[in-house]
């Protein structure tokens, strides 16, 4: 039985050739429990087999990272020998299939690899994106992934801070879930998943292994087809109270000094686990899989091996603490059992009633797994639409604000974010919906903003900028409350990477994150590649999604973005051009889908960042809020919303036409509020420091009016703003 | 004055209570379910989570718990115990408390802030709070309070009513119930007023950069009334 050839190799997600490289390997035909372990190493989830050799490229130095890419999670330093663990990660296959579990367990994950480091979670978000609102599917898959983020997230007890929620076609048979967690560490305490030393116990502690979530790990490396629903047993189901009790148990037994390594065991659980850390201490390891906790019977060592069953850790002690460590799990009442340990051989050694079932040099699983050059083409940067006048004849402008406030993309998301506990914890200063979420770090002054950003569209249209571009944005993000930018952590979610367009557009999304983030010293320490989102040959627009973490070292100095007080004078920062291509208000609006997106700057992005810091530092900015989609007057409106204030604004000078002025997303922008009495300094300072910068409006009243083209009062814009959401989804 | 925290597994806003009773005068201590004996206090306090997972029935495992006797010696003896959220459900289960949390009519979790209005102050809960409506924060997907007619009629008869759901200007009507409570009912007392369940969570408006800062006159009140 269960005689190893070609097309089992092929039915585990392997090519021929790969095959026949292990076979060469080994020198012989695998079993199927090596098999297994293979492909479960060796398929691009695990092995990012397509994306290594540019990932290499990736900026990830800089004196705030501690660690880079490479370990559970990123680390940085936000100074007093305090550090934040953080990472995204993405669970698309899985939340197509099954929207509840695999949020969940995305959400589970992600926590898992931040706490493994040592990390106590202090903040999760997430950036999901669904198909067309019209879609029949989209409905049913954002309730469900809603309620999978809250259901895990809201247990556990760690606030929901900050997300994103897109809606676009290319989702229709994709949808994208990325789970980002936050951790506060003391820098002289963490944790890492390299073993050190031969003959350490191997410990394996959490929930029981059972038969949910085998090959999800090659599942998320295959394209889908009509057949997907089959795949459902693929995904793992959470257990979000187990998970609270592992992070409560590891964190106690992290606080003596009997953990030589640890690491959890999330895509090909124990496999890669303990190869991981194997192969990181340049050592070998030996497994006892009848030791195993098991959940259901009769499992084979092939099962244990690949089973994605939730909640578990692998751990390496020090010899002779084995008893310490499980009065802790024992008092959290979770399994801990002594399943292995190191050795010198270099091999991973599998038992199973005390036969040897499978034994693979371990450089062959890490080092030696396939690395693909993959052919890819360059995009071309589209043609400028030039717009006519004709184009804007019959448009309103208060029609046109309605309908950008009411897009999918741009109206409240409310209907999510109360869904998720964002104040547990006690220390969240800044709820979902402002320019980031922002929690103080516990018992100190600091607070610590995050954010996720992705512009799909943008990167679409034009792969380089668009990586760019949402490096950007995150950046603003962070400026936009008053944070120091420190580091990001990318998902980048692409499709067929067989395909030399989606490989194109993945290798100069890269590119543009590597040459913005270098730019702006905003490092990449985290992040995962999620390849093959593509389902029957159509695959999602490049949608490298963006976490940047910020740091506020005074948190009573944090910006927000409502409108505070009449009378107080808008500046917006940065220059308007009136750049319509790719905009919300070409696509919603015109109907055009074409041309370049905004360009980005990053002399100026720089620039215009440090000077609003520089201002909020000297405390003269009441409010900020950096303009994205939509433009100015959906940037306006919605700080307006927020304060339930209006604005005056001023007419605008120039040759722009108004529709280019109020919709266009150039880049590089912000609006900030400033006291009558602080104007003329702000205007000194900005002046010295070079930024361009033009007078906007006055806050005044509860409407914005634009000479005779514009007035709309508040309450009417705020309606269809608050309100798209709710009844989309009770429709 | 001493207060316990409860920790059962499962538990989330314990640290949070901690943190809030400390920061208000009460030196507290932090206990494990499965102990048999609560420390010497004046007030005990169920906190906020998931206790057990919420797996059965909301509460129904904690509320069989190693520690729960002494908790209901402690009540019975006249003691201060105060059950916030998850606690709130530990009481209804344990029979402390009369009714039911059913889950939340819209069938979601919900997190915001809300209004409540302060039904009965004769008691050390509300007694010297200075203001008839309070904005606390609920984060929870089984707050729909409900009980049996008789049951209502006794609640009311007996000013066991401590909270309701109101507007910020303290009208109850059903557009300010967020979970489709029976009454508007946010939070009870028992008979002798001694015992307070509720869904809102106090200890999450304790400072102006958090939701706001209600709660600091809930604990601020209590520690006077201890």
């Amino acid at each position: 039985m269960n005689e190893v050839n070609e097309q089992i190799a092929i039915d585990h997600g392997l090519k021929i050739d790969e095959y026949k490289k292990i076979c060469d390997l080994l020198k012989r035909t695998p079993n199927i429990t090596e098999l297994g372990v293979f492909s479960a190493m060796w398929n691009e989830h695990c092995s990012y087999k397509s994306s290594r050799r540019h990932l290499k490229k990736l900026h990830t130095k800089g004196d705030q990272v501690i660690q880079g890419p490479g370990e559970n999670a990123g680390v940085v330093d936000i100074e007093d020998d305090d550090a934040i663990v953080f990472k995204i990660e993405s669970h698309n296959h899985p939340s197509f299939i099954e929207p509840y579990q695999g949020a969940a367990t995305g959400v589970g994950g992600i926590m898992r690899d931040v706490f493994t480091m040592g990390a106590r979670p202090i903040a999760n978000l997430n950036s999901i994106h669904f198909g067309s609102i019209d879609h029949e599917k989209t409905r049913n898959l954002l309730r469900g992934v809603v309620k999978g983020i809250g259901g895990y997230g809201n247990c556990i007890g760690v606030p929901t801070i900050a997300g994103q929620t897109c809606f676009d076609e290319s989702y229709n048979g994709n949808i994208l879930v990325n789970a980002m967690t936050l951790g506060l560490v003391n820098k002289n305490k963490i944790f890492y998943s390299k073993a050190a030393g031969v003959d350490k116990p191997v410990i394996y502690v959490g929930s029981k292994t059972g038969r949910d979530g085998i090959h999800g790990a090659s599942m998320a490396s295959a394209i889908f087809d009509d057949k997907i629903e089959e795949k459902k047993p693929t995904v793992q189901v959470g257990d979000p109270f187990t998970e609270k009790l592992l992070l409560e148990a590891c964190l106690e037994l992290m606080g003596g000094k009997s953990i030589i390594s640890i690491q959890d065991m999330g895509a090909a659980g124990l496999t890669s686990s303990s190869i991981e850390m194997a192969s990181k201490g340049d050592l070998g390891i030996k497994i006892d899989l009848t030791k195993v906790p098991c959940r259901e019977e009769n499992m084979t060592p092939y099962e244990i091996m690949l089973s994605e069953s939730q909640e578990r850790m692998l751990i390496v002690l020090e010899a002779g603490k084995e008893d310490e460590a499980k009065k802790i799990f024992d008092k959290w009442n979770l399994d801990f059992a002594v399943i292995g340990k190191t050795t010198n051989s270099k091999n991973i050694e599998l038992f199973f009633e005390n036969k040897k079932v499978a034994e693979i040099p371990i450089d062959f699983l890490a080092e030696n797994a396939p690395m693909y050059d993959r052919k890819w083409i360059k995009a071309k940067l589209p043609k400028e639409n030039n717009f006519s006048k004709d184009d804007f004849k019959s448009l309103k402008l208060s029609d046109c604000l309605n309908k950008i406030l009411t897009d999918p993309n741009i109206a409240d998301k409310e209907w999510i974010w109360n869904q998720y506990d964002h104040t547990v914890m006690g220390d969240t200063i800044q709820k979902p919906g402002g320019n980031a979420g922002v929690v103080r770090v516990h018992g100190t002054n600091k607070a610590v903003a995050a954010a996720v950003d992705s512009s799909a569209t943008y990167c679409h249209a034009h792969p380089l900028t668009g990586g760019k571009q949402v490096v950007c944005e995150s950046w603003r993000n962070m400026i936009s409350v008053g944070a120091k930018p420190i580091a990001i952590t990318n998902c980048l979610n692409f499709g067929n990477p067989e395909k030399e367009k989606n490989m194109g557009e993945f290798v100069e999304c890269v590119e543009g994150i590597t040459e913005a983030s270098k730019y702006l010293n905003y490092p990449v320490v985290s992040g995962n590649v999620s390849f093959y989102n593509e389902t029957k040959d159509k695959g999602i627009k490049p949608t490298p999604s963006i976490g940047g973490i910020g740091l506020l070292s005074d948190y009573k100095k944090m910006v927000t973005m409502e409108l505070k007080n009449d009378g107080n004078y808008l500046l917006i920062i940065g220059k308007t051009e009136g750049h319509l291509d790719q905009s919300i208000f070409a696509k919603n609006i015109l109907s055009n889908h074409n041309g370049p997106p905004p360009e980005i700057n990053l002399f100026n992005e720089k620039q215009n960042g440090m000077s609003i810091l520089n201002l909020k530092n000297k405390n003269l900015i009441e409010t900020c809020h950096d303009v994205s989609l939509g433009g100015i007057l959906t940037a306006i409106s919605k700080m307006s919303i927020k304060g339930n204030k209006g604005v005056k604004i001023f007419p605008i000078e120039g040759l722009v036409n108004k529709f280019e002025y109020f919709f266009g997303e150039d880049q590089g922008r912000y609006i900030i509020e400033i006291k009558p009495g602080n104007l003329e300094n702000v205007e000194k300072i900005l002046k010295k420091d070079s930024i361009h910068f033009d007078k906007l409006g006055i806050v005044e009243s509860d409407k914005i009016t634009y000479g005779n083209d514009l007035k709309i009062s508040i309450g009417d814009i705020k309606e269809g703003y608050k309100k798209w959401l709710n009844e989309y989804m009770v429709n | 004055m001493k207060s316990s925290v409860i920790i059962f597994p499962g538990s989330n806003c314990d640290r949070d209570m901690n943190v809030a009773l400390n920061k208000f005068g009460f030196k507290n201590q932090m206990v494990w379910h499965n102990d048999a004996e609560i420390p010497k206090s004046d007030l005990i306090v169920l906190p906020g989570g998931f206790s057990y997972g919420d797996y059965l029935r909301c509460g129904s495992i904690a509320g069989k718990s190693r520690i729960i006797k002494s908790v209901v010696n402690f009540a019975n003896s006249g003691g201060l115990v105060l059950g916030i959220c998850n606690g709130f459900q530990i009481l209804t289960e344990t029979g402390l408390l009369p009714g039911i949390l059913q889950q939340n009519k819209y069938l979601n979790f919900i997190c915001k802030n809300v209004f409540v209005k302060i039904k009965n102050k004769e008691n050390k809960y509300f007694k010297n709070i200075n203001k008839e409506v309070l904005e606390l924060h609920i984060a929870h997907n089984e707050g729909n309070y409900f009980c049996s007619k008789d049951e209502l009629k006794s609640i009311e008869d007996n000013g066991q009513i401590a909270v309701t759901y109101c507007d910020d200007k303290g009208n109850e009507d059903e557009y300010n119930n967020p979970n489709g409570a029976i009454k508007n009912i946010a939070g009870i007392f028992n008979k002798d007023k001694n015992i307070l369940g509720m869904m809102p969570h106090p200890e999450r408006m304790i400072d102006p950069f958090l939701s706001g800062e209600d709660g600091s006159l809930f604990f601020e009140n209590l520690i006077g009334n201890v």
